[in-house]
């Protein structure tokens, strides 16, 4: 299969790659995926007082478009308030890398590990 | 050294220039161009006299009669015309048929259109090394059952079947046994006057000679009878019709020649290069041989590098032409059914990179090989959640995940 320039950009350089202390209270994990379906990802944010994400980090196992999914994702929240990055789509990341239809899905984790991590903010920092 | 580096020779072998060289003899006005069943002049003559030649050289890697090689389009066809054949024309006397979980689609795909025709099939499911024990077959057997069908070789870990001992009990019960060596010629000495083996399945294309051309050896003593699944001029005694490709076919038998002259010296090669391939990689952390250590042939060596996914890691080997095991590289985004056969983890299988070396693998190209493995494998533990959970002591067995 032939990877986009911007999958194989992001997956030779990958942006934000680590991890954040998931204990702080100013953190938000996400983690979304199977290691029997083959990814996981694991999304990180730090939200600063204003509710603005100041940064983000990540972790996936997976093919090379869910790692750049994953990447782009963390590159694109960064700045963004977290109802401005729970906005992001599926489909704004596919077509930004390009995405295959059969590497749709790693879109769809990624933006649902967004999600995730948005919501255990949220969760911990008693945010409705 | 040339890049990318070709180690996929479990996938398909370059043809060997002495082979190239025998076929393009036979394609030309000069050349041996004429179609072998003509009978009436010498240009059909020279071409059966060449095919005739070909098919002795295919009988002779095998310890066979010619007479009892057939010539097929491949090892997918003369699997098709063993199992299919074999079942339509005993199924008087039964409609039951054992294989294995971990067979080629060509035996899997065959299997299930018999199903929908009525027969009933048992999938045999081989232990965690990839091994199908006779025992297994022994406790399978049946009143009703006509063919057993397993492969000598597997394609995806090289684990080699015990075809001597599951022949002795087949025979024994009058059952018919196919197998399936399109991985083991040239590898593996095969000697078909001691094998009580009925039917097997054979394959130019692994063996350094050229795709689109196979056989499929049929027993004459105790004698096998097939349907003919190809019907029209009848060559090949009626078993399998079409015009006869010359050069194809001789292509085939210095193919075979070449590896029963060589068989010594392929598998020396073969077994230095997967010690020094695996001397290079097995002290990295959770790093797994697929299939038996010992009941295999050396080529192949399928290897899951835990905790890292198969096809991120062949975007890393982008020198070198391997396969996966993975999902993502085939259509179906199901890892290798042949590994979770064997009861890998989720993980493993999807973590697992298949190296097969041949004829013209050198010790550079293995060591090229292995630091790019190493290389790779470290940059992408370094971004996998899963490493870290395995680092952090996680059993991953124990997280709820969310499948999806």
């Amino acid at each position: 299969m032939a990877y986009s320039e911007k999958v194989i950009d992001h997956y030779e350089n990958p942006r934000n790659v680590g991890k954040l202390n998931d204990q702080d209270q100013d953190v938000g994990t996400g983690m979304v995926g199977a290691p029997a379906c083959g990814d996981v990802m694991r999304l990180q944010i730090k939200v600063s007082a204003d509710g603005v994400i100041e940064d983000a980090k990540f972790k996936t196992y997976g093919c090379g478009s869910a790692i750049a999914s994953s990447s782009l994702a963390t590159e694109w929240m960064k700045g963004k308030t977290l109802e401005e990055a729970a906005q992001i789509k599926n489909t704004q990341l596919a077509e930004e890398l390009a995405l295959p239809p059969v590497k749709i899905h790693c879109s769809v984790l990624a933006e649902d590990a967004i999600k995730a991590a948005v919501q255990d903010y949220k969760q911990k920092n008693g945010i409705s | 050294m040339k890049l990318p580096i070709y180690l996929d020779y479990s996938a398909t072998t370059p043809v060997d220039p002495r082979v190239a060289q025998k076929m393009i003899e036979c394609l030309t006005l000069e050349g041996n161009f004429g179609n072998p069943a003509s009978r009436s002049h010498l240009f059909g003559w020279k071409a059966e006299e060449a095919v005739e030649n070909a098919r002795r050289q295919v009988a002779e890697l095998v310890n066979a009669d010619p007479r009892e090689i057939v010539w097929t389009s491949g090892a997918t066809e003369s699997d098709n015309l063993a199992i299919k054949g074999v079942a339509h024309f005993y199924q008087g006397k039964g409609k039951h048929i054992i294989t294995s979980k971990i067979e080629h689609k060509a035996v899997l795909d065959t299997c299930r259109q018999l199903e929908r025709e009525g027969f009933e099939v048992t999938y045999l499911e081989p232990d965690s090394d990839g091994v199908i024990s006779p025992a297994q077959v022994e406790g399978a057997l049946r009143e009703d059952t006509i063919l057993v069908s397993l492969m000598h070789v597997n394609n995806e870990i090289g684990v080699i079947t015990d075809i001597a001992a599951i022949g002795e009990l087949t025979r024994s019960r009058g059952v018919l046994f196919h197998v399936d060596a399109a991985q083991s010629t040239g590898k593996v000495a095969i000697d078909l006057d001691a094998l009580k083996v009925d039917l097997m399945s054979f394959s130019a294309h692994k063996t350094y000679g050229p795709k689109g051309a196979g056989a499929l050896y049929v027993r004459r003593k105790p004698r096998v009878r097939l349907e003919a699944q190809m019907h029209g001029g009848g060559h090949e005694r009626g078993m399998r019709s079409g015009t006869l490709a010359t050069h194809q076919l001789v292509g085939m038998g210095e193919a075979f020649r070449l590896a029963k002259l060589e068989l010594e010296k392929d598998r020396e090669h073969a077994k230095a290069l997967a010690k020094r391939f695996w001397d290079q990689l097995s002290d990295i952390e959770e790093v797994y041989l697929n299939g038996s250590a010992e009941q295999r042939v050396p080529h192949n060596m399928n290897v899951s590098f835990n905790y890292v996914e198969g096809e991120s890691l062949l975007m890393s080997l982008k020198d070198l032409a391997v396969s996966s095991g993975s999902a993502c590289t085939s259509a179906s985004l199901e890892p290798s059914y042949v590994l979770r056969a064997l009861g890998r983890s989720d993980e493993l299988a999807h973590s697992s990179i298949r190296f097969s070396f041949g004829r013209f693998t050198t010790n550079e190209e293995v060591d090229f090989a292995a630091t790019q493995a190493r290389q790779a494998v470290e940059k992408l533990r370094e971004l996998s959640p899963l490493w870290d959970m395995y680092k952090d002591g996680v059993d991953l067995s124990k997280v709820q995940w969310q499948a999806h």
